[in-house]
This record gives structure tokens, sequence and C-alpha cells, in this order.
């Protein structure tokens, strides 16, 4: 679960990593009353779950607090576009106001799981303020890992080490310190599968904070976190893919034109590539997974079909737990309630397979039965053009 | 023969007396798999499926002479079933539940790292089967053969694919293992290509990969060096998007790592035989063989 900027921020510094002083605002009124309240000039910083809103337009300094309200006036709504929210971009609701900070230097901080190792790896780079995955990949020297060992967190020598390593001196280093080590406390306390603190700022007075931050929490420790569930935003999610959530599908929306549906996430993927080898266009990937009754093969229908763009249906499914009979039912049931007008290729392989090809050529529905991945992929997106 | 498990191998069941557990339980014994009892604690003394239920692992390995378990404990008691089983002893513990914190998996894996006697398949996997002699998971038993074979695989699903089309070629398999589809997870590609380098009878190798991380780079470099069997291998993500979890909680590219193409090149590289599509496995099985 991706959560805000501003989240994000409130977590941290209840293990004491060092913040601006800001708070949230939703209209250009809480705005202003915001910066009133902060006093001198703000930063107004648009919350969506996506990198490069400088860039983009959606982070500007307002020298009082009534331009804090012109600047968040402009902002608010606007759809903001960057290079990670696709060329749709994401509307505006929330912003964040912040004091300003005389910045020295500015930094990087990060934990992310190395999956080599089975352990997180704390990094840490001089190149702060810049995007990350540039610097992985141009000057991978300069960022600096420790690995985490489980349970224990970054340690004092470990966050020293680091600190000395980005260039940090005097003071300040026990400073950083203390903000690494409460950074890795908060990504184990909240189970933050990616946390990333850029930049990470050293300010002329010799402070330390952290100006702009990023956490996601791991889906599959939800249920310890029950009080965490609030800071979802469902407006920052396709709607067709929170709708699938409901019942268990793991859906995500694509831009083709065939949709998909799939028993299992690697065959689910599969049949995307093996859509596009044939000519066409992915619409979703969808994994029903192995148990699916009929009442979720007809939810996934209802979602599949929501996308306008869709123009085919390809079900692939190898049946082991779940039986190609049960499928089939399923399959003809929703297809009946939900009155389908596009064309639908099957291809089963699996348990009770005859079974579930006769009731799909016996339903009066006009069911393309493919022989084969290949086949039924070529069939598909023939009838999808 | 086979890998990893065989008819010897005497399996408890982890979490024995739930709904998921007790289908594939019974598919096991129909199988013929040596299933000698299980755990759910708090029903220790009791009969399920006509073998006993223990309290503690250590209880059921003291009473049956298990070497080996499955797990289909819920997730947020997965990591702590993982653990039991490796400190009662246990040679192989495969874990099917889908679903385990990131931050447990780490604390499992430290805790194998100092109890190296057992080897974790899973978590997130199918199970593994040896055609013939034992299957441990929840893969449909009648689609394999037995045979000389290896398949390791990431995807369930997917394994099924390619095993599906090696049985109906006539084409065996010695030993199937889904490693699953996890971030962290006990046995890797490089471990499993190993077993079935060193075993005489895997006559030929199929890998099936996937989006995010960097283990079939890491498979294709040891294959490079130490494997003369054939290895047919197939990627599944060539049109994932970048930064979307696909499904399974490790198929992801990030940080410009984990690409689909990285890891093709990479298994070319290392002489595997690399299927643009699923559908031709079993056929370039056959042509290697």
């Amino acid at each position: 679960m991706k959560i805000h900027e501003y989240q994000a921020k409130a977590l941290l510094a209840r293990h004491g990593v060092p913040v601006p002083r800001g708070e949230v605002a939703s209209t250009p009124e809480e705005a202003e009353a915001a910066a009133k309240k902060l006093g001198g000039s703000v930063v107004v910083k648009a919350q969506i779950h996506a990198g490069g809103r400088g860039k983009g337009g959606g982070v500007k300094v307002a020298k009082d607090a009534a331009e804090a309200h012109t600047i968040a006036g402009k902002i608010l709504g606007m759809t903001l576009i960057t290079h990670q929210t696709g060329p749709e971009g994401r509307v505006v609701k929330k912003v964040l106001i912040e004091e300003t900070l005389p910045i020295e230097r500015e930094l990087y901080l990060g934990i992310v799981l190395d999956r080599v190792i089975g352990k997180n790896v704390f990094m840490a780079s001089a190149d702060g303020g810049m995007d990350i995955e540039e610097v992985a990949a141009k000057t991978p020297e300069r960022i600096l890992k420790e690995p985490l060992e489980p349970g224990l967190g970054l340690l004092p020598f470990q966050a020293r080490k680091l600190a000395f390593a980005i260039g940090i001196t005097g003071p300040a280093v026990n400073l950083a310190a203390h903000a690494m080590i409460a950074l890795s406390k908060a990504v184990q306390e909240f189970d933050a599968s990616l946390a990333e603190i850029n930049p990470f700022i050293l300010t002329k007075d010799g402070k330390v904070f952290a100006l702009d931050a990023k956490m996601t929490i791991d889906d599959n420790a939800m249920f310890r976190h029950k009080d965490l569930a609030q800071l979802r935003d469902l407006n920052e999610e396709d709607p067709l893919e929170v709708e699938a959530s409901k019942f268990g599908l793991n859906y995500i929306k694509l831009d083709g034109s065939v949709a998909c549906m799939v028993n299992g996430a690697g065959l689910a993927m599969a049949t995307m590539d093996i859509i596009q080898y044939a000519g066409g266009t992915a619409a979703n990937f969808l994994d029903v997974g192995g148990g699916a009754n009929a009442e979720q093969i007809k939810n996934a229908f209802r979602i599949l079909l929501s996308d306008s763009a869709v123009k085919a249906v390809l079900i692939n499914i190898f049946g082991g737990i779940l039986r190609c009979d049960t499928l089939a039912t399923g399959v003809v049931a929703a297809a009946r309630e939900l009155a389908i007008k596009v064309p639908i290729v099957v291809r089963m392989e699996g348990t009770n397979v005859e079974l579930g090809q006769k009731i799909l050529l016996e339903s009066g529905f006009n069911f393309t039965v493919a022989d084969g991945m290949l086949d039924a992929a070529q069939k598909v997106v023939g009838l999808a053009k | 023969m086979s890998v990893l498990v065989n008819e010897n191998t005497r399996v408890l069941v982890q979490g024995f007396t739930g709904k998921e557990a007790t289908f594939h339980a019974t598919q096991s014994l129909a199988y013929g798999t040596k299933v000698v009892g299980g755990v759910t604690p708090g029903k220790g003394g009791q009969q399920h499926l006509d073998l006993p239920v223990f309290n503690t692992v250590a209880d059921g390995v003291a009473a049956t002479g298990a070497n080996a378990s499955v797990i289909f404990v819920p997730p947020p008691f997965a990591a702590d079933a993982i653990m039991e089983a490796a400190d009662a002893g246990l040679a192989l513990v495969v874990c099917i539940t889908e679903g385990i914190p990131a931050e447990d998996m780490i604390r499992a894996w430290a805790y194998l790292k100092t109890h190296t006697w057992t080897r974790l398949i899973g978590p997130n996997c199918p199970g593994i089967i040896s055609p013939g002699k034992c299957k441990i998971g929840i893969m449909p038993a009648h689609i394999h053969k037995e045979g000389n074979v290896g398949v390791v695989s990431r995807s369930g699903t997917l394994t099924y694919e390619a095993v599906g089309q090696l049985t109906k070629l006539g084409i065996g398999q010695s030993t199937c293992i889904g490693i699953g589809g996890d971030p962290i997870i006990g046995t890797s590609f490089t471990d499993a290509i190993t077993l079935f380098n060193d075993d005489p009878d895997t006559h030929a190798i199929v890998m099936i990969g996937e989006i995010g991380g960097t283990a079939e780079e890491t498979a294709a470099a040891y294959i490079k060096a130490k494997v003369k069997k054939p290895v047919v291998g197939f990627i599944a993500g060539r049109t994932a998007p970048p930064g979307r979890r696909m499904g399974h909680a490790g198929a992801i590219i990030s940080g410009g790592s984990g690409k689909a193409e990285d890891k093709i090149a990479a298994m070319k590289d290392a002489g595997i035989t690399v299927c643009p599509t699923p559908a031709t496995i079993g056929e370039t099985i056959k042509s290697r063989l």
C-alpha cells in the first residue's frame, strides 16, 4: 500500500525522524490558515502517489499566507502529470503546507529489500535531490549500503559509518545517525517494504530534516496494522482495481483491447505476453486464483467488460484445483446475466476439460473454443480486430 | 531417481485440520505419498484422515519419524511454522502459504541460516512432486508422468502448463519443484538446478522464471559454468509494466532491475533455449533430448 508524503512523514516523526513543521490542506482557505500558523514563507506541495511532482509544477514556494492561498488554489484540482503518473496524470486533492528551511546540502536515505541476501539494506548517498535510479545506473559507487540484521535494524556504528561516508561532519553526524536509526525502526515497526527520504537535508544551522518522504507498506502485513488501513487513498487507485480487490481478484488495468481471465499469476503474465506475440495488446492482468468460484468468475467478467476499450475476451485456465466444468458453468452464467456482446475465446486444460467444453458448446452462446495457448491468442487477437 | 522427495519421504502436514490442508493431504495420500500425520496446536491426540494429530512438530517427528513437512498455516503464523519445523530437525519443509509478510520471512530466513539441516521450498509455491513416488503440495497429480526431465518454476499454473505438454508428448519428469513467487524463498533456481545437475536420472531441465529480482541471471551463470544437460527456459512478464506487482509479491520490475529481457539475454548467453511462448516448452525439450 502506497501512502502520501504527509502520512509517511507523520509515521517517521513518531520514531524520531526530524521533519519540517507542516499541515495538510484540502482547500485554499485551509492552506492559508496553515501558512499563517507556520509564519513566513512556506512550501505548497501536491500530495499524490507519484514522484517528480516538482518538475510537474506541483511544488511551489509561497512568500506569505496570502500567496499560499493563491498557489494552493492553482495546485488543488489540477491534473498533475509526472514521469510516474502516466500521460493521464493525477488530480491533486490535498496539499502539504510546510515551513521553508535553509538548505546547505541535499542527501539521500532509503531502505529496500535485497532479495539476494534476504535482508533489508540501508542506502545512503551524497547525491540527494536527484532521481536515485539514475544515480544507481550511472554512478552506483555513490550509493553506500549497509545490510540490516533481522530484528536489530540499523546499528549505531553503521549509521555513523554512512553519515561520515556521505560527507557529514561535526555535531550533525550524531543528528544524522539518530535520524537514520529512527528511519530503520519505522520501517520495521510499520512493515514498510520501501522507505525513502530524498532529499534528507542538512541546514545551514547544522540540523537535519526529512524534506520529502516516501513509504510503501507491505500489503501482506496489513493484518497487523489495522490503524494504517485508513491511510489508503482510493482516489489514487484505478476504480476497476479497487472494485476487483473487493472480490479477492488480482486485477491490473492495462491499455490494450484483449481482456484476459487466467488462473495463476505466472500464467496470467504469460497470457499477456502471448497476446502481444500474436499481434494484439492485453487490456489487463487478471489472476482469479486457484479456488475461484462461479460468483468470482461472474464478478471478474463484469469488471473486465466495464473497460470500454475491450474488444474480445480470452479465458485461459489450467484447471488443477479449479475444475474446468466449474469454470464453464460460471462463464455461461455470467454470459447470460451480463448479456455479453464481445466475442469470447476459451482455452481450458486440466481436470474435467471435456465436460467443461461440452457445457460451453451447448450453452447457446458463441464461444470460441481454442486448442492450446497460441491458438487461443491468435483467435482472440483476430476477433479483436 | 528424483531429487529431494521419493518413496521414503515421510510427511507431516502443518495446519493439518484446516480445509485446504485436509483436501490436499487427501490428494497426496491417494497418490501414495507417505503422509504420516499432522500438526494443529491444541488438537494433539485427535485423529484426522485416520492419522494422528500432534500439538507440536517435535511431537510429530518423535512419534512418526517424519523427515519432511508441508505448511498450510495462515500467513500470520506461517513463518513461525517454518522455524518450528526447522527446530524439529526436518530435512525438507514445503511452505504453500501465500501472503507471508516480508519482515517475517527475513527473520525465518536468518533462522534457517543457523538450522542448516533444513531445506525450505517456497513459500507461496505449489510444492514438489517426484511423479510416481511422492507428491507434496497442491499440483494436480494426473498431469504428471514418471521420467527424466527436471522442472523448476516460480509459477504454479505455468508449471502445470509445461508439465502437461511434456506428459502429452510422452516425456516424464524426475521431479518438479515450484520454488515460489515471493521475493524471499528458501530454494533458488540455482539450488534446484544444482540438484538436477547432480541427479543421474535427470536428463534435461525446464526452468520457468518471471520478472522481478535477479535469480534467473544467477542461475544462468551457474548453468553456463557447470551444466552440460540441455536446459529449456521461459520467462513470463515481457509485457508487464514496470513498478507494478504482477500477482506474485516477487514479480515486480523496480529500479531498472528484474526485467524479462535481461533474464532472457543471460539465459541465452548460457546456452539455454528460451521459448518465446510457453506453448512450445514441451516440443523444445523433445527436440533437445
